[in-house]
Formats: C-alpha cells, sequence, structure tokens
C-alpha cells in the first residue's frame, strides 16, 4: 500500500511525464506538441517540489521555537526552471505562427507536403 | 581599478556579452549594435586569453558568485579543460562577428540587425556559461539560454524551412535540458548539493543506488541530444542548412563543442570514471553509436545536393571521432577528442564561412552553385578546399593532427582499436569523397558565368583567418596538443 500511496506524487510525476512526452512525440498538431511539452517540463516541477517535503518540517521562515523547516532550495530553482519553461512556450508559439503564416497550416503533415521539414 | 577587474575576470567572462545583449536591444542602430556585440566578444576572447594564462601558470580558479562561498553558492570554476574551450569560444565568437556584419545583410532583414545580435551575443553568454560555471543546476540555465537564444538565431534563416528547422530542435533540444534537469534533481535527492565539486565528493557513498543510476542515464540522454550524438542527431542537417551562414558557422564551431564539454564534466568530473565505464556499460555504448555515426553521417553527406547539408553531416560523423576519443578511457584517447573538438571548430568555421561567401555572392550553397568557382571566386574556393584538407585528415592541416592521435590512442585498445582505427580511415575516405564532388565542381567544370566576382575582403578575412588557423594547428601543435593533454591528464586525475 505505501508503494502506492507513499510515493503517491512520484506517481503523478510518471504519470505526466509520460503524457507529456508521447503527446509531444505521437501529436502532428505543433500546438499539442508545445502543451505536450509543458506537461512534461510540469512533472519535473512536480518532482523537484516533491523533494523539498520534509516531514513534520514547517514552511521556511524563520521563527521562534520551530526547528525542523521543509527545503526552499527545489522551490528557487523550480521559480528558475518556471521561467525557462515560459520562454520556451513563447518562443515555440511564435515559431508556430510564423509556421502558420509560412504554410497556411499547423499540422505537420500539410506542412510537410508544402516542403517543410518536420 | 585594473585590480578590480583581474580579480572579477570570471564574473567578466560572461558578464561582457550577456549585459552588452540588452543594449544592442535597445539601441536598435545597426552599426552601433554590430560594434557593440564585437567589442564585447572581443573583450570576453580577451578575458578568456588571460584566464588561460593564469589557469596554466596558477592551476584551478575558483571564483565565489557575490561573495557566497561554496558549495551554498554558486562557484565558477576554471580547469585547464574549460579554459582551454573558454577560449575556443570566445575567439570563434570574435571571427564570427567580424564574419556577421557583411553576410547577414544578404540574409536578414536590415529591421532585425540588432535583434540578430542580441541573440547572438545571449546564446554566447550561455555557452561560456555552460564553460565555465562549477554548479550543476546553473549550467542547466546557461544551457537554457543558448539553447533558446540558437532556436531564435535559426529561426532568422531567409528559407521558409528555417522555421521548422527551427521549431523541430526546439521541440529536442527542450526535451533534452528537461531530461538534465531530471537527472540533477536526482543528484540534489541523493546528496543534497549542486555544486559539482561536492557532488564529485558526496556521490560515492550514494553510488550503488538506482537513482543514480537513473540520474546518469537521464543526464547522458539529455546532453547526448544537444550534442547530436547518432541517432539523436536529426535537429541537426535542417538546423545548420537552413540557418543564416553566420549562425551556422556560430553553432557548428561552438554548441555541440560546448555540449561535449558539458558531457565531459559530468562523466568525469562528477561520476568519474570508475562509476561511469566501470558500472556501467558507457563505453562500449559510446563506441558503437559513435562509429555509427561516422559512417551514416559520411554516407549521408555524399548525397546531399546542398552543401550545407553535406558539411552538417560531415558534423555527425566528425562528433563520433570526438566521442570515440573519449570513450577510450585513455589520457591519450581523452586528449585526441579533447583536440578534435578544437580543430573541428576552426575547421568546420572555415568551411561554413567558405559556404557563407558563396551565399553571399550566389544565393544559395548547392552544388550547381559551386560550377567554375576555382575560377570566379579563387580565394574563397581555396579557402574551401583548406578546411576540406582538414576533414579528410591531409598531413600539415590541423585535421590530420587529431586523427593522428586518435589513431594512436586506439592502438593500445586491440580488436576494439582495430574498428576503431578501420573506422577513421574508411570515414576519411568517405570525407574525400563529399569534399571531391564540391571540388570536382569548382575546379573542373564550366563556370556559368564569366564575371570574377570574388566575396567582398569583409568576409574573405574572417574566413581565411580560420583557414590559416586550420594550417597552423597542423604545424605547430605546441598550444592545442598541450592544452588537451592537460585538461584530460586533469579529467583523469593524473592515471594515465
Amino acid at each position: 500500500m505505501s508503494v502506492v500511496l507513499g510515493l503517491f506524487n512520484y506517481w503523478i510525476v510518471i504519470a505526466l511525464m509520460m503524457t507529456g512526452f508521447y503527446l509531444v512525440i505521437a501529436t502532428s498538431n505543433l500546438i499539442k506538441k508545445i502543451i505536450g511539452l509543458n506537461i512534461f517540463q510540469t512533472s519535473v516541477f512536480i518532482l523537484y517540489i516533491s523533494i523539498a517535503k520534509v516531514k513534520g518540517g514547517a514552511a521556511p521562515i524563520l521563527e521562534e521555537g520551530t526547528e525542523l523547516y521543509a527545503n526552499p532550495l527545489p522551490h528557487v530553482l523550480i521559480l528558475t526552471a518556471i521561467v525557462v519553461g515560459i520562454a520556451t512556450t513563447a518562443l515555440g508559439l511564435a515559431l508556430i505562427v510564423r509556421i502558420k503564416e509560412a504554410y497556411g497550416s499547423i499540422e505537420e503533415d500539410d506542412i510537410r507536403e508544402k516542403g517543410g521539414t518536420t | 581599478m585594473m585590480e578590480v577587474v583581474l580579480a572579477n575576470l570570471p564574473a567578466l567572462q560572461v558578464l561582457l556579452p550577456l549585459l552588452t545583449a540588452p543594449i544592442c536591444f535597445l539601441v536598435r542602430k545597426n552599426g552601433i549594435a554590430w560594434l557593440l556585440a564585437f567589442v564585447a566578444t572581443l573583450g570576453s576572447f580577451v578575458v578568456a586569453i588571460n584566464l588561460f594564462e593564469q589557469v596554466s601558470n596558477e592551476g584551478v580558479l575558483s571564483y565565489t558568485m557575490g561573495g557566497w562561498e561554496p558549495p551554498w553558492g554558486i562557484e565558477y570554476r576554471i580547469d585547464e579543460l574549460s579554459a582551454f574551450v573558454l577560449m575556443l569560444v570566445s575567439g570563434i565568437a570574435t571571427v564570427t562577428l567580424a564574419f556577421a556584419r557583411k553576410s547577414i545583410a544578404k540574409e536578414i532583414a536590415p529591421q532585425s540587425f540588432a535583434l540578430f545580435y542580441t541573440a547572438l551575443l545571449l546564446c554566447l553568454a550561455g555557452l561560456l556559461g555552460i564553460t565555465i560555471t562549477g554548479d550543476a543546476f546553473n549550467l542547466f540555465v546557461f544551457l537554457e539560454i543558448s539553447s533558446l537564444s540558437s532556436y531564435i538565431l535559426i529561426s532568422f534563416g531567409k528559407d521558409n524551412r528555417a522555421l521548422t528547422a527551427s521549431f523541430q530542435y526546439l521541440i529536442m533540444g527542450t526535451i533534452g535540458a528537461t531530461m538534465l534537469l531530471i537527472g540533477i534533481g536526482f543528484l540534489y535527492m541523493m546528496t543534497g548539493t549542486l555544486n559539482m565539486a561536492d557532488l564529485a565528493a558526496r556521490l560515492p557513498e550514494v553510488m550503488d543506488t538506482n537513482t543514480v543510476r537513473a540520474a546518469f542515464a537521464f543526464i547522458i540522454v539529455g546532453l547526448s541530444i544537444k550534442l547530436a550524438l547518432f541517432p539523436l542527431h536529426i535537429w541537426l542537417p535542417n538546423a545548420y542548412g537552413y540557418a543564416p551562414s553566420t549562425v551556422t558557422v556560430f553553432l557548428a564551431a561552438t554548441s555541440t563543442k560546448v555540449a561535449l564539454y558539458a558531457l565531459l564534466r559530468f562523466i568525469f568530473t562528477i561520476f568519474g570514471v570508475e562509476f561511469a565505464f566501470g558500472e556501467m556499460p558507457l563505453q562500449f555504448i559510446l563506441i558503437f553509436l559513435s562509429v555509427l555515426a561516422v559512417f551514416s553521417g559520411s554516407l549521408t553527406a555524399i548525397f546531399q545536393t546542398n552543401i550545407k547539408h553535406v558539411l552538417a553531416y560531415s558534423s555527425i560523423a566528425q562528433i563520433g571521432y570526438m566521442m570515440i576519443g573519449v570513450a577510450l578511457i585513455s589520457v591519450a584517447g581523452l586528449s585526441a577528442g579533447i583536440l578534435h573538438m578544437f580543430n573541428h571548430a576552426i575547421m568546420k568555421g572555415c568551411l561554413f564561412m567558405a559556404l557563407g561567401c558563396v551565399y553571399y555572392r550566389h544565393g544559395s550553397a548547392r552544388i550547381e552553385d559551386f560550377k567554375g568557382l576555382g575560377k570566379t571566386m579563387p580565394l574563397t574556393m581555396a579557402a574551401f578546399v583548406v578546411g576540406g584538407l582538414g576533414l579528410i585528415g591531409m598531413p600539415l592541416t590541423a585535421g590530420f593532427i587529431s586523427k593522428w592521435y586518435l589513431v594512436m590512442a586506439a592502438l593500445e585498445h586491440g580488436l576494439a582499436g582495430a574498428v576503431i582505427i578501420f573506422s577513421v580511415l574508411a570515414g576519411s575516405l568517405l570525407a574525400v569523397a563529399y569534399i571531391w564532388r564540391v571540388v570536382e565542381a569548382a575546379y573542373f567544370q564550366a563556370p556559368g558565368n564569366d564575371e570574377k566576382v570574388e566575396a567582398p575582403m569583409a568576409l574573405l578575412i574572417p574566413t581565411w583567418a580560420l583557414a590559416l588557423a586550420t594550417i597552423y594547428f597542423g604545424i605547430d601543435t605546441q598550444l592545442s596538443v598541450g592544452a588537451a593533454t592537460q585538461a584530460a591528464e586533469s579529467l583523469m586525475g593524473g592515471t594515465p
């Protein structure tokens, strides 16, 4: 039981990661690919946040009488990774806009027919 | 004043291009933006030379960012390998920027020039950051800075296919970088630290866990995507093929090299040789894939009609040589790999610049554009031939030196060594085939029109600078071989 419930976060991480990864590979719609990439990245965010949890630890704010704190560092790291993720998404979407202007489609098969390389 | 600058050289190395980038974006004047970018890159080249001298005289340099002591703060750590790579990357960037001004005039809309230089500087800052940092997470951030800006740079290409190539690279590159992030997360989970030296000290205790093995696998695969190791290379030919010439020069000569550097850092410094090659079957996998890379890259190159694609596929084969050197796990092999990384950057830079010259006059770089170029663009074609001879591995060029060292290193390895030597020789013969096609078209076919239209001096000078460097490093190998051997020795920890 503890394998399922005790590691619940990590199962979610694996499920999300595989969902995102599958979406990136399987779909031919460019926007859906970007969404898949987002889900893939988000799973890693959850992985990091889960690491930070310390059993019985309080929020990492310095306080009288509190001995045990959760680890704040992974949150900070993930803040950076989220920024990177947003930048990637924005750039990906901007590219899709220009691909749509150039080829009139955001479906890989159509783009390939019109001479694009995907 | 001078002392402050000298004490903060490692920070300046990254900050110069990083801070000049937004200034370029703000001024928006093409001439000034170029000048700023050029001065910043030249500045970081000077800094890199300085650091290289310091490291070879005084040994490893450690710089604490903002005064926070490692392992808590971010440490910049410059050893023999990183100093060598810093010098290579910033040197190539300087030559590329000299080339850029004239070259992009024909390939990019004038209103985007400032944006182009901004992206190029950011990419350089990212690459230098990866090389200089001693912090695993910081490496990921710099990797993403350089990757994101290289997607932008590729999408500047005139051809619409540049957009789809850039998108494909974005998808694969992000998956690669995210895998690196997962791997670093696992390492942090097990050790509670992100500093590379600290990781190396704490990992042996927890080495025998599946988490560390998974971290290793994620990091190797993630970086192999950025490195374009066969079969994870499919983004590379189109990205190089459709990007503006300047971008192809820059990416081909620096970005895969820096990814290789990051891989070496993780394998040798953090995980250690014993874990990477003893407990994990990495040696067999790397040699197997690298030999395949040499053959598939070279064979595919022969059948391309766009010469940019020819050289891109040839890059995949050359990356194979570098990885073979690394996978031999000896000082000799590793220094051959690092040496080839250096020499290949110069040769490929020269070749892609020659293509840039052809593109400048003909608007494309297909094989039929090369007809009679030996007569109409003699200087460009001569530089191309020098670079081509380097790729083949002719004596008196840089390519010969690194292949010679690679073969020497492989001789110590019995049957596997024989396979490696065979693939190096076969790869060189295949290189003769794809370079010869261009030479044949240029020197033995009549030109379309007899007008003598040599590329402008502004393009020829950087091209010839790299062509002469190809010859120079084929004759005087003191700098390159010396630095590569020192770097390999420090990576292997002094053991032969």
